[in-house]
């Protein structure tokens, strides 16, 4: 049998064997900071191989083109960001192992084979990958009794909507005989049937729960809340996009014909996620909390590119997705930042006057607030500026219109952290920052890109659209 | 009218069925009825092989039972990719083989962490 | 041979009362076993739709439910041993360290 016909997926079976590598390694090295380092590598390695790696695999149950080649670079940049804002973190929480790392690739391998996936058999196996691997992470402050919780709270909403998705996978087969997302279009050949109409609520309500669209995002927040403050980050950005990349091939490919049914569904789930996000976001106390009904809220917005569809859509999508793994890991950044021996440092009030006992954390959280809200010269405005143009290109200028309403009102929660900062006097000792070197290279990596994405965005805007072609 | 379609040949299960939980209840029913019946405190007690028994019957596990029964549930149910591997093998030759080995050598990963985890040490 | 649509009803009936125990149980253990009786009707769907259609698609999806189930419950067991530890109870609704 001919060996090259593993080439489209030879970026998936190099972070495997290195993902095993730094397993076995944690057995051996003691300086577990190594093993981070190993797995910044691994990436540099795994995206080395990418540009071959173009094509089409499996009877074409997997692919390699520029949609899945993109994304892999969102869960890139996710791991390295989340890689380096833990080393320090993981210290302070006293959970220093190295299985951190390598549950970090597979959960990224999962990723990337989530993306690539043109059939459910392997869209379903990279999810489950993806998943098994951030419930533990969630879990891995093992002494926290928050850590836990959210831990388990994750783990059942996580399995209850996997079992969703298999019965919508189980309906689709049933009705078309094959699970492959390209044959399934010309199966149905636009017949809508009950069973198909089921078959697509199925798969929405689990893809909601993966991408926490309300009403199904009900765990976010104590989970958010709950996990590590890294990994918090990691699975606000990477589980997202990857659902998001699942969500978008699957119906813009497979169930292309039925866009007039999923899509009143989705901009129903859009508007009600961006109401729950931005409004719940404002009576919140803690940091985390904060951002995750905020990250409930950019969901809502994203979903905006799917609904507005064509390849226009797609690549507003997945730009802002791009953008916001900067913002959002950023200031998370700043939330670990915050985080010493003795001192949580996620409630609004640690942020009191930090902008007279550490002017250079205000600055960076200000920047990624305000690009969280959508002000320019900020990402956040560029990334929120193309989706909406993409919606009121599909014919949804009120969509548009609504997303920009909510997005004033989520003003009032991100500023609100800047008045925290600036507006009011510091109380009490200030408290030390939990500096070390490869969280000020995240937070120097992230904050360029968000102001050079704001300011200079065509070549990456470009990026995207060329990728869908 | 799904009776209909109900085969006869399963009429044997069928009828196997009901003597078997006829004979079960049969069995006790007349044990319930004939049997003498005279309690005491001795014949009441669980029967651990004439010892005395000791402590109470709810104990609470060491952990090692649920991390062995972990570790045995993944690496047995892993077993079920052999099954179809197996009927197929003749067909697919020596790509199988090597297939198979990667698979076996990845399980073989997770094995030796959980080996120098000890993870298989009791204490 | 049994008809089809039989399996079928077998199958999402056992999904449905996974679904039920899953929403109206609090006992972790409980929600557990909810959550395989769910991937159960799954695969008794799968296994049926396969063997009627003549394609071997679905049972490849079954056997990877099975172990993908499996490593759920041993995750999941994981989880739970570590939760116990800090605090011993089975019971969601004493599980509530945050809210709002």
């Amino acid at each position: 049998m001919d060996i090259t016909i593993i080439k489209p997926i030879l970026p998936e079976i190099v972070m495997a064997a290195l993902a095993c590598v730094v397993l076995i390694l944690e057995l051996f090295i003691h300086k577990k900071e190594t093993i981070g380092v190993f797995a910044i590598l691994a990436v540099a390695a795994v995206s080395y191989v990418i540009p071959q790696s173009f094509g089409s695999a499996f009877n074409g149950m997997f692919i390699s083109d520029g949609y899945s080649v993109f994304f892999k670079f969102i869960f890139f940049i996710n791991l390295i960001l989340a890689v380096l804002i833990s080393i320090r973190y993981l210290k302070i929480e006293r959970s220093e192992f190295g299985e951190y790392y390598s549950l970090m690739m597979f959960a990224t391998l999962g990723m990337m084979i989530m993306a690539s996936a043109t059939d459910l058999i392997v869209l379903y196996l990279g999810l489950e990958l993806m998943a098994l691997s951030t419930y533990i992470l969630a879990g891995f402050i093992r002494h926290d009794r928050r850590s836990n919780e959210a831990a388990l709270k994750y783990f059942f909403l996580g399995a209850f909507s996997s079992a969703i998705l298999l019965y919508g996978i189980t309906m689709i087969y049933a009705l078309t005989g094959t699970t492959n997302i390209l044959a399934i279009a010309s199966q149905l050949q636009g017949k809508m049937t009950t069973q198909l109409i089921l078959a697509i609520v199925f798969l929405v309500v689990a893809f909601g729960f993966k991408i926490a669209l309300a009403p199904f995002h009900m765990w976010t927040p104590d989970v958010y809340e709950g996990a590590p403050t890294s990994i918090t980050a990691f699975m606000s950005v990477g589980p997202k996009a990857a659902a998001f990349a699942a969500l978008g091939r699957v119906f813009t490919t497979g169930l292309i014909d039925f866009a007039p049914d999923w899509r009143g569904i989705l901009i129903a789930l859009s508007i009600l996620t961006m109401a729950v996000g931005n409004i719940l976001a404002i009576q919140q106390s803690n940091i985390k909390r904060m951002l995750a009904y905020s990250s409930i809220a950019h969901a809502g917005y994203a979903v905006i590119g799917v609904i507005a569809g064509g390849a226009e859509g797609l690549s507003a999508m997945m730009n802002y997705l791009f953008i916001y793994a900067f913002m959002n890991i950023g200031a998370f950044a700043v939330v670990i930042m915050l985080r010493v021996e003795g001192v949580k440092g996620e409630e609004l009030e640690h942020y009191r006057g930090l902008a007279k006992t550490h002017p250079l954390a205000a600055v960076l959280m200000l920047i990624f607030m305000f690009s969280l809200t959508g002000i320019p010269p900020t990402g956040g405005f560029i990334g929120k500026f193309y989706l909406f143009k993409a919606a009121v290109g599909a014919g949804y200028a009120w969509l548009a219109v609504v997303a920009v309403v909510f997005s004033v009102i989520s003003a009032y929660f991100y500023l609100r952290v800047v008045m925290y900062m600036y507006m009011h006097e510091p109380e009490g000792e200030p408290a030390a920052l939990a500096t070390s070197t490869p969280l000020g290279l995240a937070l120097l990596i992230t904050t360029i890109m968000v102001i050079v994405l704001g300011v200079y965005p065509s070549p990456f805007l470009a990026f995207a659209r060329l990728a869908i072609g | 009218m799904p009776g209909t379609y109900l085969p006869s040949n399963y009429l044997p299960v069928f009828i196997f069925l009901v003597v078997a939980i006829a004979f079960g209840l049969g069995a006790l029913l007349i044990g319930a009825i004939f049997r003498i019946r005279r309690p005491y405190k001795e014949k009441l007690m669980p029967y651990e092989s004439g010892i005395d028994p000791v402590g109470e019957p709810r104990v609470r596990f060491s952990i090692r039972f649920y991390i062995i029964a972990m570790l045995f549930v993944v690496f047995d149910v892993e077993a079920i990719f052999l099954y179809p591997w197996a009927v197929v093998f003749d067909k697919i030759g020596l790509y199988a083989f090597v297939e198979m080995v990667i698979f076996i050598f990845i399980l073989l990963v997770g094995y030796l962490y959980a080996w120098k985890k000890e993870a298989f040490t009791w204490e | 041979m049994v008809p089809l649509h039989w399996y079928l009803w077998l199958g999402s009936l056992v999904f449905c009362i996974g679904m039920f125990g899953f929403l109206t149980r609090r006992n972790v253990i409980i929600m557990f076993l909810s959550i395989e009786l769910m991937l159960n009707g799954v695969n008794i769907s799968l296994v049926a739709l396969s063997h009627y259609m003549q394609d071997l698609r679905g049972q490849v999806l079954t056997l990877f439910v099975i172990a993908v189930a499996a490593a759920e419950a041993a995750i999941g067991l994981a989880i739970v041993i570590a939760l116990f530890r800090n605090k011993p109870t089975t019971h969601l609704d004493e599980i509530k360290e945050m809210k709002g």
